[in-house]
């Protein structure tokens, strides 16, 4: 399975090779999608883990005993769907196809599993609908 | 075989008048001819919910005591006309306080059809007969006297598709326009239009009763930069930017469902409004013109990041597919304006024409015909 996560971690944590762990005892695939570290050290990790089930499930135990913290991807996009208009503005520039809107009913469809954060939605909506947790 | 405005009318006030939405008439038509639809069909439902920049509201406040002669005023912060008698204004969907440049006069348009309080702050330099100099307070829909919506330029016949052949990402009105023709962004309802199912104006006129964000609000003039000299197309649909609608209603009957205060990133505040504008079928001509088809919808291909230069031509099929071929390339194209929020409004004014709740008007005065557009020259 492929699963997204938001890693936040703080300088403590920051220390070790999280990724290195990752790949060589979970046996994960492994690709980080965005990385956003202030000088501090403390920042975010976007990732897609792809793997088996058990092996996700122990590495994001794995993470947490490390001290960082790790969120479905979903929780760390708002969209705030029951004020929107399906104009369609947003997907214009979803490239990763994460926003879409398409016969038959023509309303916008988000599907935080193709979400790369790029943000562009962020501007995009005329309405303001969407944020993220991260520097733009 | 030909219908008037008031045998459709008797139609509709017996519960009798068959009414169907543009949508609806132009997938009957792949099996009718018109001949045969206007026997079947009375009246046709069009609509269009898209982002109209040149839209507004008159609001008269009402006197205070001592009174004041506003000549400043501020809604929610956001400068608004002072040009208007002592307590009436415009609000312009654009107005904005550049300190705050997402909340403009759509968003304090959309804040008094929610029902909600807006801050009222006025100044006058103080006369004999209007002797205060400022005020400070609330005001709602509930409290002031006319609330009306008055939009000078609304549902566009036709406008054309915004692409960027530059290598730099475009804010403008048409969304984020992504370098090198990544996307194309298109804002037209389509088969569901206003004016692209009446494309001469035979039925849509002065004194034309729509629906206007939720209420019954009427066609009040030829819209600005009303343009007959578009080329027409082989199905007689005016490509690009062509006739454009004036319109009014009150605000106390609308909801904030079909229309939205609306900022677009680096260019600025705009409102998104509700329009549906009901086409009666007179005869074989009209019920041609209602089963326009999207495929048959022509528009331009309009290049943002080269000097708006126009570089090709596309259809609202290709358009709605998601993607189209150009210049050698696949290009995302995407809608600005909802299709899912104009096919809720083309119901329900079906339902209401269905009811007997709406009756047709013939308009008072004819769109104007053989109009074009002047560029501002710079004289000075």
């Amino acid at each position: 399975m492929v699963k997204k996560v938001v890693v936040t971690f703080t300088a403590g944590s920051a220390g070790r090779s999280l990724t290195y762990e990752l790949i060589k005892k979970y046996d994960i695939m492994l690709s980080i999608i965005k990385a956003d570290i202030d000088a501090g050290r403390n920042g975010k990790l976007v990732l897609e883990l792809d793997a088996d089930e058990d092996h996700i499930r122990q590495a994001i135990e794995y993470m947490e005993n490390c001290g960082v913290e790790v969120s479905p991807l979903e929780n760390k996009i708002k969209y705030d769907n029951t004020r929107c208009i399906s104009c369609g503005a947003c997907t214009s520039s979803c490239l990763s196809g994460a926003l879409s809107i398409q016969a038959p009913d023509w309303k916008v469809v988000f599907d935080p599993d193709k979400c790369i954060v790029c943000r562009h939605c962020v501007t995009a909506c005329p309405l303001k609908l969407f944020s993220t947790d991260f520097a733009g | 075989m030909a219908k008037t405005y008031e045998e459709i009318n008797e139609k509709i006030r017996k519960g009798k008048a068959v009414v169907l939405t543009a949508e609806e008439v132009s997938e009957m038509a792949r099996t009718m001819s018109p001949k045969e639809i206007l026997g079947k069909v009375d009246v046709v439902t069009t609509a269009t919910f898209g982002a109209m920049c040149s839209s507004g509201a008159f609001l008269n406040f009402g006197h205070a005591n001592p009174p004041i002669r506003m000549e400043r005023i501020e809604l929610n912060g956001v400068p608004v006309s002072g040009g208007l008698a002592a307590v009436d204004t415009f609000v312009g969907a654009t107005d904005c306080n550049v300190q705050n440049p997402t909340y403009g006069g759509a968003h304090v348009i959309e804040d008094l059809i929610a029902g909600k309080d807006v801050m009222l702050e006025a100044w006058g330099k103080g006369t004999e007969c209007y002797p205060r100099k400022h005020i400070r307070t609330l005001i709602s829909l509930k409290d002031i006297n006319e609330a009306i919506m008055c939009n000078p330029r609304n549902a566009y016949q036709n406008y054309n598709v915004a692409v960027n052949t530059s290598d730099r990402l475009l804010h403008t009105y048409m969304g984020a326009l992504l370098p090198n023709l990544r996307n194309a962004s298109y804002s037209s309802a389509g088969e569901l239009s206003p004016l692209l199912n009446d494309p001469e104006c035979r039925t849509i006129g002065l004194g034309t009763r729509i629906f206007l964000c939720g209420a019954k609000g009427y066609v009040v003039w030829n819209g600005t930069q009303f343009n007959c000299s578009k080329p027409l197309n082989e199905h007689g649909v005016p490509m690009g930017n062509a006739r454009t609608l004036a319109l009014m209603g009150e605000m106390r009957e609308m909801s904030t469902e079909f229309m939205r205060g609306a900022y677009f990133e680096k260019y600025g505040v705009t409102m998104y409004v509700g329009v549906g504008v009901p086409i009666p079928v007179l005869d074989e001509d009209m019920a041609a013109r209602v089963s326009i088809r999207n495929s048959q919808i022509d528009t331009f291909i309009e290049d943002y990041g080269d000097g708006c230069k126009l570089i090709g031509q596309v259809n609202y099929e290709q358009l709605r597919s998601g993607e189209i071929e150009f210049m050698g390339r696949k290009i995302h194209t995407a809608p600005l304006s909802s299709l899912a929020k104009a096919r809720q409004i083309a119901d329900i004014l079906k339902g209401w024409i269905q009811r007997g709740e709406f009756e047709l008007t013939a308009p008072v005065r004819p769109m104007p015909t053989g109009t074009s557009l002047n560029g501002l020259e710079k004289r000075l």
